[in-house]
């Protein structure tokens, strides 16, 4: 009962304290929950946080892996190239090197090759040494020349004067004006008198009617002629006089016999020629056939056999064109009957023509043209 | 008896005829009487002579009418205006050889004189006619007709091509083979003055073969022959590089150096210009000729003859040695420049001076090498003096000048140089001292000799203004040597020094 008590009178603070714990519980509750609200938003932030943390660090792991791939490579390549630059510029000095020594020795050698120059320069000097003095020998001849006909001018001139002054020569009894007999030896003018021949008067020429007025013409130095080659003789002209030779003398000169030389007698080509001639003309005639001799079997293994002609053709004349004029095949004919074609007469002498002229020609052709001929013509 | 008295009258009649036409023929023959020839009207007495039926009067009118006509050109336009011309033509064709031969010559008198004569002469159709008589079978009329044609081609190349047109060379190149000697000389004239006006008609006349007979005749021993033809295959060969080498492949060398000997000065100077003409075109050309010693004729040649027959072979020596240097150097290595040097000395023409002076630039102006074989010779003075003489013409003075400035911008040889220090006007100068101051700086004897010759003095004595090149080669040469040797040799320095003496407060 006294426990009932207090309940009961607990009871009447039961329900303060009831609603008191409950006010107390609600509003601890807020806090509570705002405190689990926190605690929990605090822990999930922390949980993303970590998670972002981590996702970081592994994008961060995987970008630091992948760039430093690819720097790598890339490092790689600029290796590469920077090598190949360097290799490069290594070959281009080579090379420039090569070329510059290959440049100056071909131009040197050839383009401005001082050596050749020198030698050319000289064969130059040398050349125009000897043309200069083919060229003095060549104008001294000339003046040789010149001179030569100068003096043979003078020559002709002063034996002209000697032939027209011939009266001038000295005789026996009068010494002639170049024969002074004070002088030790006569002058030559009188040697040249002495040796020349006395000059005749010549025929006055008749002169041309044309000669006095185009003579002096600018351009001909001489009276137009036409251009003739000797004179003509003088019409009228008496025999020719003089001992003759007896006529029977001249008959036997002009028609004594031939007696040629040995070398024109004898033949073109010498002996030794013709007997050479000979042995090829025998070689020839002798030669069978053209196959050359082959020493062992083995080179005749796949030969084939040929027959020779006499062998293969029947024995005996032939007696096609002489005992009979038609070749016949009876394996070609369609029929059994031979056709006879003298009935046929305008193409009856035609066909004995034709096969006259075609029975040289042996073979088919003939046959053919016969088994053309008897399908043609009309039956008989 | 009348009938003797009637045809005494017209005996009479043609013997005066004949008198009167021979006389006026004879007289004309002298130039001092066709003065009064023409004052007497002796065109329209002519005249109607040519008409006549006596051929010989016909002939002797004809004559005389050329020879006339040939003297004087107003007799010549005379004879064009009293239509005598037609006349002419027409009996070419159809008289006797003396009458063409007659007719050829006043047409060749005619047409000599100027074009415009001559134009008339192709007007009244004269060419066929002359064309025609080309082919007859008397050489001289041949000849007549040749020269003919020759003298209307010679004057320009309208008239040339006339001739071409009507179809003379052929027959021009059939007379070349003829044995007369007149007639070659003749038709190689024609055939030279037809090929000198222009390439075509060149070629018209290499076309009809002309080349292989004219190489043959210049063995000819002919000196006038020899003449026309080395012109005609100068005229040909001179148009173009093609032409030339035509000329080159009919073998004329060696054959024509002979004609360098030859004691005729005309041959001489004919054969200098074929090979000028041949090496003026191209070095493969020139180099040809050095190779088969044309260079060492030439040069003989231009060292006996005097006077205009040596402008050709002065002229191919500069052709040739213009081309390459090599070539200048065969040129030099051939002797050719003493003959040049005499040359500009002797001669008394200022187109031979020259001439004479731009060869030698053209030699001397490759490296120094050539430069010095001209320097060495001391023409650069001679060259320097004929610039400067006022009375030399003004292409000499151009060629000297230009040689000159050639020859010194490759020159290093210095005691050449040194007396044209003295002399020299300022654009010469300009170079002289550049050349100077390219070689002192490397050679210390030279630059020795420099001062002791006296040029050190002579360059501080040119003015020069500041910044312009000859200051700058005249900075360069001081350069070369010590300040005190410098201001030595500078003008008024012993004025300096005596100035100074006078300042001086003497140390007690």
């Amino acid at each position: 009962m006294a426990a009932l008590v207090r309940l009961e009178t607990r009871l009447s603070r039961l329900r303060e304290e009831y609603f008191l714990k409950n006010r107390s519980v609600d509003e601890d509750r807020k806090i509570v929950y705002k405190a689990a609200v926190k605690i929990q938003s605090w822990f999930r932030g922390c949980r993303v946080r970590a998670y972002l943390r981590y996702l970081n660090k592994m994008a961060i792991s995987i970008q630091k892996w992948w760039r430093g791939y690819q720097s790598r490579r890339y490092f790689r390549k600029m290796i590469k190239t920077a090598y190949f630059i360097m290799k490069m510029n290594f070959y281009n000095e080579m090379a420039v090197r090569i070329q510059k020594r290959w440049r100056g020795y071909y131009v040197r050698k050839y383009t401005h090759n001082y050596y050749a120059l020198k030698k050319y320069l000289e064969a130059i000097s040398l050349n125009n040494e000897i043309v200069r003095n083919e060229l003095q020998e060549y104008a001294e001849m000339n003046e040789k020349k010149k001179k030569k006909k100068d003096l043979e001018k003078k020559e002709k001139e002063k034996k002209y004067k000697a032939r027209k002054m011939h009266y001038l020569l000295s005789t026996e009894q009068i010494a002639g004006i170049y024969n002074s007999p004070f002088r030790k030896f006569p002058d030559p003018m009188e040697l040249l008198l002495r040796q020349s021949k006395p000059l005749s008067h010549r025929q006055q020429q008749p002169k041309s009617p044309f000669t006095y007025d185009l003579y002096d013409w600018p351009t001909c130095k001489r009276p137009p002629a036409f251009p003739t080659g000797e004179p003509l003789p003088p019409i009228g002209r008496q025999k020719p006089q003089g001992p003759f030779r007896d006529a029977a003398e001249v008959l036997r000169q002009r028609y004594k016999p031939l007696e040629p030389t040995l070398r024109v007698a004898a033949s073109i080509s010498s002996p030794l020629e013709k007997a050479r001639e000979e042995m090829k003309r025998e070689e020839w005639r002798k030669c069978i056939h053209d196959n050359e001799f082959l020493p062992f079997s083995s080179y005749h293994k796949n030969e084939k056999y040929e027959l020779s002609i006499h062998a293969s053709e029947k024995i005996g004349k032939e007696t096609y064109g002489i005992k009979h004029f038609r070749e016949v095949q009876p394996n070609k004919w369609i029929a059994g009957k031979i056709y006879l074609l003298h009935h046929c007469s305008s193409s009856f002498s035609l066909l004995i023509y034709i096969l006259f002229e075609i029975h040289l020609f042996r073979g088919t052709v003939e046959v053919e043209f016969l088994y053309f001929l008897k399908m043609n013509c009309p039956t008989r | 008896m009348s009938q003797r008295q009637v045809l005494q009258v017209f005996e009479q009649y043609q013997r005066a005829r004949t008198h009167f036409v021979q006389a006026v023929a004879e007289l004309s023959a002298r130039p001092q009487n066709i003065g009064t020839l023409r004052d007497a009207g002796v065109i329209s007495l002519l005249r109607p002579l040519l008409l006549d039926v006596v051929p010989t009067i016909q002939q002797t009118a004809a004559l005389a009418l050329g020879r006339l006509a040939y003297f004087n050109d107003d007799l010549a336009e005379a004879v064009v205006k009293e239509d005598i011309l037609p006349q002419l033509v027409c009996s070419l064709s159809e008289q006797n050889r003396f009458y063409k031969k007659a007719a050829a010559f006043v047409l060749r008198a005619v047409g000599k004189h100027s074009p415009q004569l001559a134009q008339a002469i192709v007007e009244c159709g004269a060419l066929e006619a002359l064309v025609i008589c080309l082919e007859d079978f008397d050489p001289g009329v041949k000849e007549g007709a040749a020269w003919a044609l020759g003298y209307i081609a010679r004057h320009n190349s309208e008239l040339s091509q006339a001739v071409v047109d009507a179809g003379a060379v052929p027959l021009l190149v059939l007379c070349i083979q003829e044995p007369e000697i007149a007639l070659k000389r003749i038709a190689a004239s024609t055939l030279s003055d037809i090929s000198k006006h222009s390439p075509e008609l060149a070629q018209t006349v290499v076309d009809a073969g002309a080349i292989a007979y004219l190489a043959q005749m210049i063995l000819n021993p002919d000196a006038k022959l020899k003449c026309q033809v080395l012109s005609a295959l100068s005229q040909i060969a001179k148009h173009s590089v093609d032409l030339a080498e035509l000329v080159v492949e009919a073998e004329i060398f060696p054959v024509v150096l002979t004609c360098m000997k030859d004691s005729d000065e005309y041959v001489k100077k004919n054969g200098a210009t074929l090979i000028r003409e041949i090496a003026k075109h191209s070095p493969e050309l020139s180099q040809f000729i050095v190779n088969a010693g044309g260079v060492a004729a030439v040069i003989d040649c231009i060292g006996s003859c005097k006077g205009t027959v040596r402008l050709p072979g002065i002229m191919m020596l500069g052709y040739v040695a213009a081309h390459s240097e090599n070539l200048s150097m065969a040129v030099i290595v051939s002797k050719g420049i003493p003959p040049l040097c005499t040359c500009l000395l002797e001669e008394h023409e200022d187109h031979i001076k020259a001439a004479a002076a731009w060869a030698l630039g053209q030699i001397g102006r490759h490296t120094p090498e050539h430069a010095r074989a001209v320097a060495e010779t001391n023409v650069l003075g001679t060259l320097l003096s004929m610039y400067m003489d006022i009375r030399s013409s003004e292409d000499l003075q151009l060629k000297a000048k230009r040689a000159l400035k050639n020859i010194l911008q490759k020159c290093t040889y210095l005691p050449a140089l040194e007396p044209l220090l003295h002399d020299a006007p300022p654009n010469i100068m300009k170079h002289i001292v550049g050349q100077f101051s390219k070689v002192l700086p490397h050679d210390s004897k030279a630059r020795r000799l420099f001062v002791t010759s006296g040029g050190l003095k002579k360059v501080q004595e040119i003015k020069a203004e500041p910044g312009s090149l000859l200051q700058e080669y005249i900075n360069t040469i001081n350069n070369c040597y010590p300040e005190e040797v410098v201001r030595y040799y500078s003008p008024g320095y012993s004025e300096m020094l005596l100035e100074r003496v006078e300042n001086y407060q003497p140390v007690l």
